[in-house]
């Protein structure tokens, strides 16, 4: 792996941007009214996605969360099929039925993403399951929130995967609020990860804004999951820079806390990094404006296509 | 040919498509530890001799089987997850509501979800909470095909057909039917074994069977109420009344066809089930029946079902709370008079 190339570095950059654009785009689009729905959004959090899928193919999986489309565009899926589906147009990537909040694609290894907290731990382990069953060589990757770990649904999927010695790794992303609930409110252990000894499997904390420390604990998780060494529990710390969900102000969140974190956020970080590292403001900002302009393109195509007949809802439900 | 039990029909049913499909496999609590039970009613007992790796038990972690069994099978596996009643099923409805019922839809359709899941239900001595009938809780669950054998011959052909499937399917199992055997043996079974033919066969999700032919009602009925609508129709025929008997055998997709035909003969009906009364099965039914043949209803459809408490313990009660054979026949009495009265005006 390329993994000190400012091509490599770049590349990663590019990924987080996308993302983080994506997501202002779609903000925007619906405090104008102009999409449908509901969003939960992943500003702030972009380094852990990119972190992990870096190390993922098409045929390693992932489940991911209401909060997903950082997940979706990590793993692969095409803007253009995301926005198509949060537009609720028969072309999206789940044909208009799933939404923002089931946002997926198995051609790129990432089902529908699961909007129940919690609820996706026990699928992946599942879906891991199945890699062993057929001596396969891929991974699953649980992607879930710090509110999740207080779900029993964890809890049993956890420990099944660590019984079982499954190729898969909990990445479970801390931005401190479940909802508008803080952590210290619902969790006593001072690192998510500790829970990891109570399963039998390594936890591991990782700061969640750095892509490169993500991508190096992610990759030795991963690589222990994928040469028979079993689950992980990986927390990666972060902070979500945006509301929870729709036209959230974010009140409960102190405003020094606030403000320091957005000194902190990935991108910012990352930029520093890379100026540091030789790469000019300029190259940045024409990754950004190449980034702009694919997503634009995809918003433009989304709002030109057709809606999806209604009565299509009855279709497919069966086989 | 060979004279089954139910368990050991479903035991042949899961060692005949483990043999067949290497995707198959069992997921369950209990299923397969040497010196166990093969389940809380020995129908995969053994099985893990023969399919070491293909029978995985697991922790006391039902939320976490079905999820895992899900997971399973977007990826192409074909599980078959039990409950070891169909109580414990609510500690997964997470799983099986919002996840397995929904999966294939949300995704565009593209996805399929093979699973087969099976829970036993009735009331049998155990109090309330091993006793739940779980149909009409799943019935108005889109993404979900339900059956419900009664005999050892539709279990392992509606096995074979749910397992084939390539969408979630339930199948409901009724404790008193399976006839185990041993420390497993359950006090009032009733005898549900078959002829179970040595070739290959499935029975089709969605058709029905009738069970006795009859003119004046018609009795409809699943799993152990089926039986008790069979002895009823015995009874009524020493009156010189002939009851229909109708089995739906799967409740989603139902046998429309079948059963509208019947009625429509008869010109009365009479549904039976073991759960409460209220937002059961019985209630869909009647009320469906009554929006496709209404014009050949002669008298209100009934229903016999359980009251709406949860199912006592003490025999007496318990008793009292499982629709019997005289229930069944006064409803049917009941239906006929109003028939008559209909006929004559």
């Amino acid at each position: 792996m390329m993994s000190n190339s400012m091509e490599f570095h770049l590349s990663l950059y590019r990924k987080m941007v996308m993302i983080r654009q994506f997501e202002e785009r779609v903000k925007y689009l619906f405090l104008e009214g102009i999409m449908p729905g509901t969003i939960h959004q992943y500003q702030g959090q972009e380094a852990i996605a990119v972190g992990v899928c870096e190390h993922l193919a098409d045929e390693d999986v992932i489940t991911s969360t209401h909060r997903p489309h950082g997940h979706a565009i990590a793993k692969g899926l095409s803007v253009e099929s995301m926005m198509h589906e949060l537009f609720g147009k028969s072309t999206g990537c789940c044909a208009g039925k799933g939404g923002s909040m089931h946002i997926g694609d198995m051609a790129h290894g990432m089902a529908p993403a699961i909007a129940i907290v919690g609820g996706g731990a026990p699928i992946a382990t599942g879906m891991a399951l199945a890699f062993t069953m057929r001596k396969q060589p891929q991974v699953a990757v649980a992607f879930m929130g710090d509110g999740a770990v207080n779900e029993g649904a964890v809890h049993e999927a956890m420990n099944m995967g660590a019984i079982w010695s499954l190729p898969i790794v909990y990445v479970v992303e801390n931005n401190r609020y479940s909802a508008s609930t803080p952590i210290a409110q619902t969790t006593k252990v001072a690192n998510l990860a500790d829970r990891a000894a109570a399963y039998g499997m390594p936890g591991v904390t990782v700061d969640g804004n750095d892509v490169l420390a993500v991508y190096e604990a992610a990759g030795e998780a991963i690589h222990r999951a994928r040469t028979g060494g079993g689950p992980t529990m990986l927390e990666a710390l972060t902070y979500r820079i945006t509301g929870h969900s729709r036209r959230d102000p974010c009140l409960y969140q102190p405003e020094e806390e606030r403000k320091a974190a957005l000194t902190q956020e990935p991108i910012v970080r990352f930029t520093e990094f890379l100026l540091s590292q030789g790469h000019t403001q300029q190259a940045l900002d024409g990754v950004r404006d190449e980034v702009n302009a694919e997503i634009e393109r995809a918003v433009q195509s989304a709002m030109a296509a057709p809606d999806p007949a209604p009565e299509e809802a009855l279709v497919g439900l069966f086989v | 040919m060979a004279q089954m039990t139910i368990a050991e029909a479903l035991r042949q049913g899961l060692r005949e498509e483990m043999t067949r499909d290497a995707r198959v496999y069992c997921i369950g609590e209990d299923i397969g530890i040497p010196g166990g039970w093969g389940g809380a009613f020995t129908v995969t007992l053994g099985l893990e001799k023969e399919f070491r790796e293909r029978i995985i038990d697991t922790p006391i972690s039902e939320a976490g089987l079905f999820g895992v069994a899900l997971g399973s099978a977007i990826m192409g596996m074909r599980p078959v997850a039990d409950v070891q009643y169909s109580d414990f099923i609510f500690c997964a409805m997470d799983q099986v509501v919002n996840q397995i019922a929904t999966m294939r839809y949300m995704s565009g359709c593209k996805l399929t979800v093979p699973i087969t899941m099976r829970a036993p239900v009735g009331a049998t001595g155990r109090g309330a909470q091993h006793a739940h009938n779980i149909e009409s809780m799943f019935l108005g669950i889109p993404g979900i095909k339900i059956v419900c054998p009664a005999t050892a011959y539709d279990a392992k052909g509606l096995l074979k057909a749910a397992i084939r499937d390539d969408n979630p399917v339930l199948m409901i199992e009724h404790k008193l039917l399976y006839g185990s055997k041993g420390a497993r043996t359950e006090s009032g079974a009733v005898d549900a074994s078959s002829d179970i033919p040595d070739e290959d066969y499935t029975v089709p999700i969605g058709k029905g069977i009738i069970r006795r032919e009859g003119r004046d009602v018609t009795l409809i009925g699943t799993l152990l109420m089926m039986h008790r609508a069979v002895q009823a129709a015995e009874v009524l025929a020493s009156e010189g009344i002939s009851a229909e008997v109708i089995d739906p055998r799967s409740l989603s997709p139902f046998d429309w066809p079948l059963v509208e035909a019947s009625v429509r003969k008869t010109g009365c009906a009479v549904v039976v089930e073991e759960g409460p009364r209220t937002g059961g099965v019985g209630a869909e039914i009647a009320a469906s029946l009554t929006e496709r043949c209404a014009d050949a209803l002669l008298s209100p459809v009934a229903r016999v079902a359980a009251p709406d408490i949860p199912v006592p313990f003490s025999p007496p009660m318990e008793n009292f709370y499982i629709p019997d054979v005289a229930r069944i026949a006064a409803a049917a009495r009941s239906v006929i008079v109003r028939q008559r009265m209909s006929v004559s005006a």
